[in-house]
C-alpha cells in the first residue's frame, strides 16, 4: 500500500518584488498510514507553508507531490477541492468555526460540500462530536463555547469524512496548558485507537512528545525527522 | 452541490443577519413597487382615456373657433367668435352628417330650494344625446320646439343632481336658477363617469343652445360645433367639406387663415395616448431607475458581506468548496435577497395601487404580466449585481483568505 503522503524536492519559492523568498528549499518527506508527526522548528522556517502544500491549500513551486499515490500537480483546482473534502481533515490554531451557526452544522460543513443527504450528514456528525465528547453541545454556538470546547468542535469537523490524513497547525496555540494536554490526549487517542494519521506544528516540546515522530524544520530544510522513542512502538 | 442544498446555504446566510438582509431587500421593495404603482397609474390613464373617447364616439368631429389678430397680438383658437347657430343647419345639409348640435358654455352658479352649486351649463341641440350616444336617466331631453322658443328647460347631469338635491327627490318638474333665470327640469342623464381628462362628466346642466345665448351669454356666436359623422369612413371627406362650407359661410379668401379649426376625434385620441405613452414612459423610467439603484444597493452589500466574510470562505474552501460553488452560494443570496424583494415589491406595489386609486380616485390598472416581470427582472438584478461580488468570493485564495483578520 503507497504512503498516504510522499514529497520529493519540494520547494516553494514566494517572489518578494524584485527579490525572492524562499520558504521551502527541497523537503523529502514520506507520510505512512497511522503515522503521528509532530512538525517544529523555528520561526519562519516553512512549516505553515509545508502543511498548506501538502493539504492542498496551495501549490508547490516545484517538486514531486504524490498524495495516495496520485500526482497532485496533475489535480485541477476542482479536484483538490474534492480531495480536500473528501480525503483531508483540517484543524486550525484559531478555530475558525462559522459563526452564529450551531456546532452540529459546523461539524457538518465537509459533508454539504461532499454531497452527503442531509440524515446521513447529522448522524454521522454526532457520532463524530461523541467521539471527541461534546455531543452535548450540539446546539451551542461557538461564541458560547470555551476555546477547547471549539477545538474539539473544529477536530469532530476534520473527521467526518474519514480523512487519510489531519493536518493541524498550532492546534493548542491558543489554548492553556491544561486544555493543551487534553487536546493533545484526543489527538494521540484517535492516531492510536482509529488509525488516523496525523500530522500536526507546534513550537511546544510539551505538544510535539505526544507524537510518534518528530519533524523539524530550518530555513525551508528539513534538519532533523526522529522517532519519539516514548511513544513510537 | 445540489441547487436545494446551496438555496438552504444562501437562506441560512441570510437569516444569520437579518435586519442587513431587509435593508438591503429594501431597495428592491421599493424600486419594485415604484415600478408597480407608476405602471397602474400610466396604464389606468391611458385605458380610461381610450374608453372615454371612444364614448365620445369615434365619428365625432369638432369644431373651433380660430384665433383673431388684434393689434398684432393673436389669440388662441377658440379666441374668435366666428361660429353662429346658423353654421349648425347649413352643416347638417352635407352629406355623411348625421347630426349637428352647436355648443355653448358658461360656467355659473346654480340654485334649487336651498342648495346652490357651481357647474357647467352647456347649451346644446336636441340632437346632443344622439351624438354623444349619452341615455337619458329619467323625464325627456330638449326638443326643437324647446330651442325654436327658447324655453327655460333643463336637463341636469348626475353630479348636479345629487348637489340640488340630495334628499332624493326626483328633479323633474322643479325649478332651478341659473343666473336670475328660473328653468324648469324636464329630465336628468345617466352617470357618465370621468373624463379621459379626469373631468367629472356628470357635473352639467343641458339647456337649448338658443336659451344660453339670449339668457346667460348674450352672444350672437357658439364655442363650438359638434358634428356626428354617419360612419367612420365619412370621417375624413366630411372633415374635408365642412372646412370648405364654413370658409365659403364665413368669406374667407384664399391666404387669409380660417377663422375656425375642424378636427376629429381621431387626432384627439392620438395627442392623448401619446402624451399618455410618454408619461408612462417617464414614469416608468423613474421606476426602473430607482430599481437600478436597489440593485446597486445589493452589490454594495454583498461586497461588504464578501469582504466581512472571508475567512469564512477560506474555511469553506479548505474544507472542500469548488470555487463555483462559493460563486453560486454568493449569487444565490443575491438573487434570494432580490427576489424576495421583488416579491415584497410586487405585494406592497399592489397597496400602493389600491391606495392610490382610492385616495386620489385615480384610474388605475395592473396588467398581470408586469407582477410576473417585475419578479423576474428583480431576480435579474440580484444575478447582474452580485456576479461581481460573487466571483470575487470565488477567486479568493484559501491560505490568503484563512489568514485574513
Ligand atoms: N504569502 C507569502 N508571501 C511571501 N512570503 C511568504 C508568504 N507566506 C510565507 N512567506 C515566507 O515564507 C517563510 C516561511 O513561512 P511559514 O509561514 O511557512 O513559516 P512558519 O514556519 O509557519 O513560521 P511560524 O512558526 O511563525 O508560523 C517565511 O519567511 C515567510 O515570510
Ligand atoms: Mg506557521
Amino acid at each position: 500500500m503507497s504512503d498516504v503522503v510522499e514529497v520529493r524536492g519540494l520547494r516553494k519559492v514566494y517572489p518578494m518584488g524584485d527579490d525572492e523568498v524562499v520558504a521551502l528549499g527541497g523537503v523529502d518527506l514520506a507520510i505512512a498510514r497511522g503515522e503521528f508527526i509532530a512538525v517544529m522548528g523555528p520561526s519562519g522556517s516553512g512549516k505553515s507553508t509545508f502543511m498548506q502544500i501538502v493539504g492542498m491549500l496551495d501549490r508547490a513551486t516545484s517538486g514531486t507531490y504524490l498524495f495516495e499515490g496520485n500526482d497532485v500537480a496533475k489535480f485541477s483546482d476542482d479536484e483538490r477541492a474534492d480531495v480536500r473534502s473528501r480525503r483531508l481533515g483540517f484543524v486550525f490554531q484559531s478555530y475558525n468555526l462559522l459563526p452564529r451557526t450551531s456546532a452540529l452544522e459546523n461539524v457538518e460543513l465537509p459533508m454539504v460540500y461532499a454531497g452527503l443527504p442531509s440524515e446521513k450528514r447529522r448522524d454521522i456528525a454526532l457520532a463524530k462530536m461523541d467521539i471527541v465528547g461534546i455531543k452535548a453541545l450540539a446546539d451551542h454556538m461557538p461564541n458560547q463555547m470555551s476555546g477547547g470546547q471549539q477545538q474539539r468542535i473544529a477536530i469532530a469537523r476534520s473527521l467526518v469524512n474519514d480523512p487519510a490524513l489531519i493536518l493541524a497547525d498550532e492546534p493548542t496555540g491558543a489554548l492553556d496548558t491544561k486544555t493543551s494536554r487534553d487536546v493533545m490526549r484526543l489527538f494521540s487517542d484517535l492516531n492510536a485507537h482509529r488509525n488516523i494519521t496525523i500530522m500536526l506544528v507546534t513550537h511546544e516540546p510539551d505538544v510535539a512528545a505526544f507524537a510518534k515522530r518528530i519533524v523539524t524544520f530550518r530555513d525551508g530544510h528539513i534538519l532533523s525527522d526522529v522517532p519519539n522513542l516514548e511513544r513510537a512502538a | 452541490m445540489n441547487l436545494r442544498a446551496t438555496l438552504r446555504l444562501a437562506v441560512q446566510a441570510l437569516v444569520r443577519n437579518k435586519v442587513r438582509s431587509l435593508l438591503t431587500m429594501l431597495g428592491i421593495v421599493i424600486g419594485v413597487a415604484a415600478v408597480i404603482i407608476t405602471v397602474a397609474i400610466g396604464a389606468g390613464a391611458r385605458v380610461s382615456v381610450q374608453q372615454s373617447i371612444a364614448s365620445l364616439g369615434s365619428n365625432l368631429i369638432v369644431v373651433q373657433p380660430g384665433s383673431v389678430t388684434q393689434g398684432g397680438v393673436r389669440t388662441g383658437f377658440g379666441g374668435a367668435s366666428t361660429l353662429t347657430p346658423q353654421d349648425g343647419p347649413a352643416v347638417a345639409q352635407l352629406p355623411g352628417v348625421a347630426a349637428v348640435s352647436p355648443i355653448v358654455s358658461v360656467h355659473s352658479q346654480v340654485v334649487a330650494g336651498g342648495n346652490n352649486w357651481q357647474t357647467q351649463i352647456t347649451g346644446v341641440a336636441p340632437t346632443y344625446t344622439y351624438i354623444k350616444a349619452w341615455p337619458l336617466a329619467s323625464g325627456r331631453f330638449l326638443s326643437e320646439s324647446d330651442v325654436a322658443s327658447i324655453a327655460k328647460v333643463a336637463v341636469l347631469g348626475q353630479t348636479v343632481v345629487s348637489q340640488l338635491f340630495p334628499n332624493g327627490s326626483s328633479p323633474i318638474g322643479k325649478t332651478i336658477i341659473i343666473k336670475g333665470s328660473p328653468f324648469t327640469v324636464i329630465g336628468t342623464l345617466t352617470a357618465m363617469g370621468q373624463s379621459g381628462m379626469g373631468q367629472d362628466q356628470d357635473d352639467v346642466v343641458l339647456i337649448p343652445y338658443s336659451s344660453a345665448m339670449e339668457r346667460l351669454t348674450g352672444l350672437t356666436t357658439v364655442n363650438l360645433l359638434l358634428i356626428s359623422a354617419t360612419t367612420a369612413a365619412q370621417v375624413n371627406p366630411v372633415q374635408t367639406e365642412v372646412t370648405a362650407l364654413l370658409a365659403r359661410r364665413h368669406r374667407i379668401v384664399p391666404p387669409q387663415p380660417y377663422d375656425f379649426q375642424v378636427r376629429n376625434l381621431q387626432a384627439f385620441a392620438q395627442a392623448a395616448s401619446s402624451t399618455g405613452t410618454v408619461m408612462e414612459l417617464l414614469l416608468a423610467g423613474v421606476a426602473a431607475v430607482s430599481l437600478l439603484v436597489g440593485g446597486i444597493g445589493i452589490m454594495n452589500i454583498m461586497m461588504v458581506s464578501v469582504t466581512e466574510r472571508t475567512r469564512e470562505i477560506g474555511l469553506r474552501m479548505a474544507v472542500g468548496a469548488r470555487a463555483r460553488t462559493i460563486l453560486n452560494q454568493f449569487l444565490t443570496e443575491s438573487i434570494v435577497l432580490s427576489t424576495i424583494g421583488g416579491a415584497i415589491g410586487v405585494i406592497v406595489g399592489l397597496l400602493g395601487t389600491v391606495l392610490v386609486a382610492q385616495l386620489a380616485k385615480w384610474p388605475t390598472l395592473i396588467p398581470p404580466g408586469w407582477i410576473f416581470a417585475s419578479v423576474g427582472f428583480s431576480a435579474m438584478v440580484g444575478i447582474f449585481f452580485g456576479y461581481y461580488p460573487a466571483q470575487k468570493a470565488a477567486h479568493l485564495s484559501p491560505i490568503e483568505a484563512l489568514r485574513f483578520e
